[in-house]
């Protein structure tokens, strides 16, 4: 039963990874480079939030909306003024930019908000469901539905949609895309927003469990979701699906049977493992060089 | 005759220089409607520039290029797309991850343009647009003779299905010029004369320009109804194969003294 219970654990987890993942994967994928104030816009997610709710008195679904608002027009503002002017820069410029916007938005955070901790007021119903001997928090389930909702709402919009299809192609080749008549600049922006969309999402679901927003708070789950989807295959859609998903269950299961306090260092652990043996991630690719 | 015909495409002076060196230097071009044109020249002589300046990949230095009428001047390479240049590539450049078909649906990305939104919600128009999208993508593949391979990646296809299928893509896009770099690179002879006859069944049956690229002499004195000759960035010479193959600064350029 307790396995059971870890494994539903880490599922949840490893479900708000997953959301995470997606958006670095997907930045990854058609912009070719590594958006590490992801981790942030899921801070800015939560605040805004956090303020709908505590002081604006706001429904959870209208502050989720909001939030979701707000990290769109985030992601593609830090698209527009930070990444855009550097399309022809080397990797190292941008991700030097990225880890730049990153402080800024932490530091931003810091000025308006103070660093004190605040407490996310508990906007889903404590309850949970049983089941024989084991007991599932509705948070959970709420948590995992969310997960597999938007994987399969994103696989049919990549797969099935126009924008989909030019993003795909842009991900293979810009150039191409671009002779193809497919507005590059629009795509990397449509990405951005979806990407940071997916954050203010993920924001709700980690204060839900975990109630406290701080300046800092997208920092760790933004470099375990970076890890997870590094370890599913950096660019692959459903790898960052499996990544976050094995990464959650690998961390409450070190936590619980090992170490609580090396389960971070286990996790890691692991990626390292993974990438000695397959340097591509679980469902990477592997590049060819071509001659 | 050619003078009865609309010029497609006019370009005056052109030229374009790297740094110090001038690639392509004061060309002149003339692109009739639904002719099949051809630019040779020897190795490094500019071709391929020529055709990034005509999709605008490269902004020229110097000259204009007209098109349909309309100067070209400031316009992006999305622009030229939709203004109606579409080309191949030299080295194939396929999105080898999706499959034929999306590659094809890929090329119609401008034309039947809807909203991500519209299509989040599932909206009608995003369906009739996906379905024209479909209908007219699986059209241009049974034209390709590559309707059977439509689920097949890219990547997969043989090298001669592979160059069909750029062909089918910038197609979708649909041009009135289309540009193609060296469309018979790799191919054995057989394949060359099966891709001579679609090249100028591509030209009636969608009523388009085309300017090919292309080193195999017997294709290009073949098809084309007039031939332009670059040589270090330079025209060499202008006219019909006839005139080409005779004109005695061809035959230097290409053989040496």
């Amino acid at each position: 039963m307790d396995f059971l219970s870890y494994l539903i654990n880490g599922l949840s987890l490893g479900s708000v990874y997953a959301i995470i993942a997606l958006g670095y994967t997907m930045v990854y994928g058609i912009a070719k480079m590594l958006n590490f104030a992801h981790g942030d816009v899921i801070m800015v997610g939560a605040y805004v939030v956090f303020f709908a709710i505590s002081s604006f008195h706001m429904p959870l679904a209208v502050g989720l909306l909001l939030s979701i608002a707000v990290c769109t027009v985030l992601g593609i503002t830090i698209e527009r003024l930070a990444y855009k002017p550097l399309r022809q820069a080397s990797s190292l410029s941008v991700l030097i930019t990225a880890i730049g916007v990153s402080y800024f938005l932490q530091n931003a955070a810091q000025l308006f908000w103070s660093s004190s901790t605040k407490v996310f007021p508990s906007v889903l119903s404590n309850g949970a469901l049983q089941l024989g001997g084991l007991s599932i928090s509705y948070l959970t389930l709420v948590t995992i539905g969310t997960c597999i909702l938007v994987m399969a709402c994103l696989m049919l919009f990549i797969n099935h949609t126009s924008t989909g299809r030019a993003m795909r192609a842009c991900s293979e080749d810009k150039g191409a895309a671009t002779l193809m008549g497919i507005n590059v600049n629009l795509i990397i922006s449509i990405t951005f927003a979806i990407g940071s969309g997916l954050a203010a999402i993920a924001s709700v679901l980690l204060c839900a469990a975990y109630p406290s927003v701080y300046p800092t708070l997208g920092a760790m789950p933004g470099i375990k979701a970076f890890t997870a989807a590094v370890f599913g295959g950096i660019g692959s859609i459903p790898g960052a699906f499996l990544g976050g998903l094995l990464l959650g269950i690998i961390e409450i299961f070190a936590k619980a049977y090992i170490s609580t306090q090396l389960s971070d260092a286990i996790v890691f652990a692991v990626l390292i493992i993974v990438l000695l043996i397959r340097p591509t991630g679980l469902l990477g690719r592997r590049i060819r060089e071509k001659v | 005759m050619e003078q009865e015909r609309k010029a497609l495409l006019t370009v005056q002076d052109l030229g374009i220089d790297f740094g110090g060196l001038t690639a392509v230097n004061s060309l002149n071009l003339t692109v009739y409607d639904k002719e099949i044109a051809g630019l040779i020249g020897p190795n490094g002589a500019g071709k391929t520039t020529v055709f990034n300046m005509l999709t605008k990949v490269y902004e020229p230095t110097r000259g204009t290029i007209l098109f349909d009428g309309q100067d070209t001047a400031n316009q992006s390479v999305v622009d030229m797309s939709r203004a109606g240049i579409a080309r191949t590539f030299q080295n194939i450049r396929l999105f080898s991850k999706l499959s034929v078909l999306d590659n094809v649906k890929a090329g119609f990305h401008n034309r039947e343009a809807y909203s991500p939104a519209s299509a989040v919600l599932r909206l009608p128009v995003f369906r009739k647009k996906e379905a024209v999208i479909e209908e007219e993508a699986l059209k241009l593949l049974s034209i390709f003779s590559l309707s059977e391979e439509k689920d097949t990646l890219a990547s997969n296809l043989p090298y001669g299905a592979q160059r069909r299928l750029e062909i089918a893509r910038a197609l979708a896009t649909k041009p009135k010029l289309l540009l193609l770099d060296e469309p018979a690179a790799g191919m054995n002879p057989q394949e060359t004369e099966e891709l001579m006859d679609m090249i100028r069944s591509v030209r009636d049956r969608f009523a388009i320009a085309i300017l090919l690229i292309e080193h195999d002499m017997k294709l290009v004195m073949g098809i084309c109804e007039r031939i332009t000759v670059l040589n270090y960035g330079m025209m060499l010479a202008e006219g019909t194969p006839e005139e080409i193959r005779s004109n005695p600064d061809v035959i230097k350029a290409y053989l040496g003294e």
